[in-house]
């Protein structure tokens, strides 16, 4: 067999065989060991798709031979090489790093359930991404959503339960709504293949299906990538999940969903019917700005640090959407790079987070006093990632931000600039409280130090040390990322060829 | 644990043990004709888990679970999932796409038959695990 030829097959594949092997190997440590190097493998399988579409252009497979308006196949350009990409590193990085925290938090019997659902979830992220066919998107939408809502329900914390359950609720509305979307485009249209869907939208654009089409997948995908006013299962999820889980969720769930909402307002209905005709953004970005400003504010007031980050994801979230409804190439390209750079942020501070809830137990903020002098690495982690998720020159965040704020007044849109000013001030406060806490206030006097604290384990720490070198490389050398990015963006905004 | 039979329904108990064969036959007509007629992996697989449902509903549960141990179901769960990307990576391996059962032989005709045999008994196997395992968990305090 030709590898090269069979990249695109091969990035679902592997984790989908790693995870019923997971569930007959039944060994925690080698089931570890085998999802670890299953994401190594998919990496390495996504990097070389990744520079084959580089060089070539588009790559389609055709899944059993069939060809495309017919069978399933699979489309990879710029857009979806690079969410690969994305998906698969943070995979194997806080895979990596799951083993010393899924030992501590979760039940020994169950670590080969947690690896397979950790595969399923990858295969499902990495199928709805690289797929072309739009039921295919929502097969793929399920197997991740799944698989989530089990990795959400591992959670030490009884809550765990209950906040897997509220977004299994949200989470199947949200898919039944993308479900019926699609229908209704298959109904107008008479494919399901998304090029080909692309193509016959504009003779079907007049019928009420495809509105209602258009409608149904707004709402769909709103719920599935955490937007404004439908962002309620997400807090309580990231924050009773395990930690890996969450690290692992906020680098590349809601990011995929906003990949595909990319794909279906740019490529498939187009720009120019979404935007011109739909008036999509006079709906979302207004949602978008209330979710940066509404939710960073209350990010403040959170006393628990995953929580706090958990709102600060929906914030973030609410800045990559207000980037795509500025609708032009300046826009998705700041988008893009921010789903990417945020992804490798927000990854980064959880498993900073993570390495304090492994030694404390808990991460309430106000009990992290001087945190620095008994956890110095993982302290100047979450600084230096924090630093990010602000905005300060030198990283990731930076870069995208400067991106936004000029795309942003390229257009004229000078108040979502200035608003996108306004709540990254809003990131220093509460970035800044943890940091002032955990660098400056000293220990309460009568209260016994804690025993046995220490630095988080080694196996923990250079995972997210490597992550944090990435954001920290991606940042100095912005234009790397943001490069790619703009390739991405003409690519959904050029529609398919 | 006591391994008692119910003397209450010796109807039920006489009919459900001169049906089950028949169930258990026909799910297998099901999996095996479904290239060909209605039928597939899926339907089969029901079928297949319901004359054990049938079974632990008269008989009760320790019985059935005697037979078809959680453990077994597990690996069969996992098993119909290897089988169908086994064969989806037998194809890949022959040199053709993913799932494309026209490598399976010489006769691309023979292949496709070939290949949605392999496929169809994974999609039953699994099927038939999670149901009876869904009826286990819903039946039982413990699974």
């Amino acid at each position: 067999m030709d590898i090269a030829q069979q990249l695109p097959a091969l990035v679902i594949v592997l984790p989908m065989l790693a995870a019923p092997l997971c569930v007959l190997i039944r060994h925690s440590a080698l089931c570890w060991a085998l999802s670890v190097f299953t994401s190594l493998l998919t990496f390495l399988s996504a990097f070389g798709l990744f520079n084959q579409v580089r060089a070539d252009g588009v790559i389609r497979y055709a899944i059993g031979g069939w060809a495309a308006p017919t069978g399933i196949e699979y489309y990879v350009d710029m857009a979806n090489a690079s969410m690969l990409l994305l998906v698969s590193f943070i995979s194997l990085i806080v895979l990596l790093y799951a083993y010393e925290s899924v030992k501590k938090s979760v039940v020994k019997a169950k670590h080969y359930l947690f690896y397979a659902a950790w595969m399923l979830c990858l295969t499902g992220l990495l199928g709805i991404t690289i797929t072309g066919d739009a039921f295919n998107v929502f097969v793929f939408l399920e197997i991740s959503s799944l698989s989530m809502y089990m990795l959400i329900a591992f959670g030490s914390n009884r809550r765990a339960l209950t906040a897997s359950f509220r977004y299994l609720i949200m989470g199947s509305i949200g898919a039944s709504f993308i479900l019926i979307g699609i229908g209704f485009l298959y109904a107008a249209t008479g494919t399901l293949n998304m090029a080909d869907m692309a193509g016959r939208i504009p003779d079907a654009e007049a019928q009420r299906a495809v509105l209602v089409a258009f409608s149904f997948l707004t709402i769909g995908l709103m719920i599935k990538s955490a937007v404004f006013p439908l962002h309620g299962w997400l807090a309580n999820a990231y924050q009773y999940a395990p930690v890996a889980v969450t690290a692992f969720l906020a680098g590349t769930a809601t990011k995929v969903s906003l990949y595909v909402l990319l794909r279906f307002f740019f490529s498939i209905f187009g720009t120019e019917y979404s935007f011109g005709y739909m008036l999509l953004n006079v709906v979302l970005l207004p949602a978008a700005i209330v979710s940066f400003i509404l939710l960073s504010l209350v990010a403040i007031f959170q006393s628990d640090l995953k929580r706090m980050l958990a709102y600060s994801s929906v914030a973030q979230v609410g800045y990559i959407v207000a980037a795509f409804c500025l609708a032009t190439e300046q826009g998705l390209t700041a988008g893009i790079v921010h789903i990417f750079n945020h992804g490798i942020i927000k990854t980064a501070l959880f498993m900073s987070v993570g390495c304090m809830l492994f030694r404390l137990g808990h991460t309430h903020r106000n009990s992290l006093d001087n945190l620095i002098s008994t956890m110095p690495f993982t302290v100047v982690a979450f600084i230096i990632s924090g630093l990010g998720l602000i905005g300060v020159p030198l990283t990731v965040g930076f870069v995208s931000k400067f991106t936004l704020i000029g795309a942003a007044m390229e257009k004229g849109w000078w108040l979502v600039g200035a608003l996108v000013l306004l709540s990254s001030l809003f990131a220093v406060i509460y970035i800044g409280r943890v940091i002032e806490i955990m660098l400056f206030r000293k220990v309460r006097v009568n209260e016994p130090a804690p025993v046995g604290m220490k630095e988080a384990p080694l196996s923990m720490l250079v995972p997210m040390y490597a992550l944090i070198g990435v954001s920290i490389w991606f940042g100095v050398f912005g234009t790397t990322t943001l490069s790619v990015a703009r390739e991405a963006a003409l690519v959904l905004l050029g529609g398919y060829q | 644990m006591k391994l008692y039979v119910r003397q209450r329904h010796r109807v039920l108990q006489v009919v459900t043990k001169l049906i089950i064969p028949f169930v258990l036959l026909f799910a297998l007509y099901v999996q095996f004709h479904g290239d060909y007629g209605p039928g597939g992996g899926f339907q089969a697989g029901v079928l297949f888990a319901s004359a054990f449902i049938l079974h632990g509903l008269i008989f009760g549960l320790q019985r059935t679970r005697s037979v078809l141990t959680p453990s077994l179901l597990r690996v069969l769960m996992a098993l119909g999932v290897l089988i169908y990307l086994g064969t989806g990576i037998v194809t890949m391996l022959l040199g053709h796409n993913l799932l494309d059962y026209a490598a399976l032989a010489a006769n691309p005709k023979t292949g496709q038959h070939w290949g949605i045999f392999a496929v169809e008994l994974g999609v039953g196997v699994t099927v038939t695990a999670v149901m009876v395992s869904l009826f286990y968990s819903f039946a039982s305090k413990r699974l």
